[in-house]
């Protein structure tokens, strides 16, 4: 359900950018989505398929850049990368970690005609 | 329309009034409205949390297009075609999905700054005691500060009916479909509920511990609910409705001697997902643990406020600079 809101935020952001940079059609667009952002990708596929049905992404090519995820080690006090949410910090082991990168979820470009 | 944050269909969030008459049915078309230019909200959550280390961020883009906003990549397909033929060009953006919500978020957290709102955005699934430690909190308060609450739910004014009952001012948002409020529904609620200056704003967010999380309402503090029948490992199991909270309530604590709960293994469960985050165990029905939730609200609020001076007195500091430097002789 969450995955289809952001969809129509994406939809929304584009079609002010297709005004603004005068497009109307859109043939790829590229997101980028941390590893701890709660974003089910498979999920945002379809609700992207469902939302821009008709629109001037209709049928574009859904590319999603995955951003590794760190974040501080309350024991070691050092951000580290982390590959699950309820991994333990690489670096000494400690289960006390706070995400600090890999929570972004943004569009980074378009490929339009 | 669909709403484009919570994918309600058009008009489906609505707002009831104060008197509770009437509703509105939102617009949503100021999402389509064309802002010139795409500004760069990188972080998700703005408002400051008193970790003790410096986070290392890494806010790797920032860079404003301006209304333009137009990159062509000279290896792109572009350079491969005709000119007067269809061109695919690309378009950088480098926006955050939820940009949008940031802005009404940072609108919101100015607003409340101006006016000493302190804005509390309580969260947990349906059931865990939100709307009764309210009340019960409304009452403790009653005579002490003006408070004002809102209310999300999908659907019904029972809530915001429940703390019209204490004599605290309170609206109700329903979301409809939407599974969460967003900064704009706030911001819009504010607009009808006045609440005074000085005083409380508690937020009470639609019970759901997946998508209420991703959305900064602006809020100065976030208060996650988690009750004692739910089990040990919901922070485990819905980790991000606990990252980002300032304080954890383990509610219905008067519960727990009929129940196999660990109150030492949530501790530790919510410490692995939020190391900084406070813990807080109390029962709104026996007040077991009241008085340290309302010292909490207490504290959190001064440190705010006291924030906020040191803020203005900084500025005040920054501006007696300027008149030295200026034409005095």
């Amino acid at each position: 359900m969450h995955e289809m809101a952001l969809c129509e935020s994406v939809l929304a952001a584009i079609e002010d950018s297709a005004k603004a940079n005068d497009f109307a059609k859109v043939t790829k667009v590229r997101l980028e989505i941390g590893r701890f952002a709660g974003v089910e990708v498979e999920a945002l596929r379809f609700g992207f398929d469902v939302v821009t049905r008709g629109s001037l992404c209709d049928g574009a090519e859904l590319i999603v850049l995955p951003v590794p995820g760190s974040a501080w080690c309350f024991d070691c006090s050092e951000t580290v990368p982390l590959e699950d949410r309820l991994d333990p910090c690489p670096v000494c082991g400690g289960i006390r970690l706070q995400p600090t990168g890999g929570t972004e979820m943004r569009i980074k470009d378009l490929e339009v005609e | 329309m669909m709403c484009n944050v919570c994918g309600c269909a058009g008009g489906g969030a609505t707002l009831e009034t104060d008197h509770g008459h009437h509703r509105h049915g939102h617009d949503h078309d100021h999402h389509h409205h064309d802002h010139g230019h795409d500004h760069d909200h990188g972080h998700q959550h703005a408002h400051d949390h008193d970790h003790p280390h410096d986070h290392d961020h890494d806010h790797d883009h920032a860079h404003d297009h301006g209304p333009g906003g137009v990159i062509d990549y000279g290896t792109g397909p572009a350079r491969a075609h005709v000119p007067g033929l269809s061109q695919s060009r690309m378009i950088e953006i480098e926006r955050g999905i939820l940009a949008k919500n940031d802005e009404f978020a940072e609108t919101n957290r100015a607003r409340f700054a101006e006016s000493c709102l302190f804005a509390v955005n309580l969260l947990s699934s349906p059931g865990a005691g939100k709307t009764t430690l309210l009340v019960e909190t409304l009452k403790a308060l009653s005579g002490k500060i003006a408070a004002a609450v809102i209310e999300g739910d999908q659907q019904t004014s029972n809530d915001a009916d429940r703390i019209r009952a204490t004599g605290a001012p309170a609206i109700q948002i329903n979301t409809g479909k939407g599974c969460h409020l967003d900064a704009q529904m706030v911001g819009r609620g504010v607009d009808a509920l006045k609440p005074k200056a000085g005083g409380l704003l508690l937020i009470e967010n639609v019970g759901n511990l997946v998508c209420p999380a991703g959305f900064d309402l602006g809020e100065a503090q976030r208060v996650t609910l988690v009750s004692v029948t739910e089990g040990e490992d919901k922070p485990l199991k819905y980790p991000d409705a606990f990252t980002f909270a300032d304080l954890v309530l383990v509610t219905k604590t008067d519960l727990a001697p009929h129940l196999d709960f660990d109150l030492e293994l949530l501790k530790r469960n919510i410490a692995r997902i939020n190391p900084s985050a406070e813990v807080v165990c109390l029962s709104s029905k026996s007040r077991e643990g009241f008085d340290a939730w309302l010292a909490w609200l207490a504290k959190a609020r001064a440190d705010w406020i006291e924030d906020l001076a040191r803020e203005a007195e900084a500025r005040a500091a920054q501006l007696r600079r300027s008149l030295t430097q200026g034409l005095s002789a």
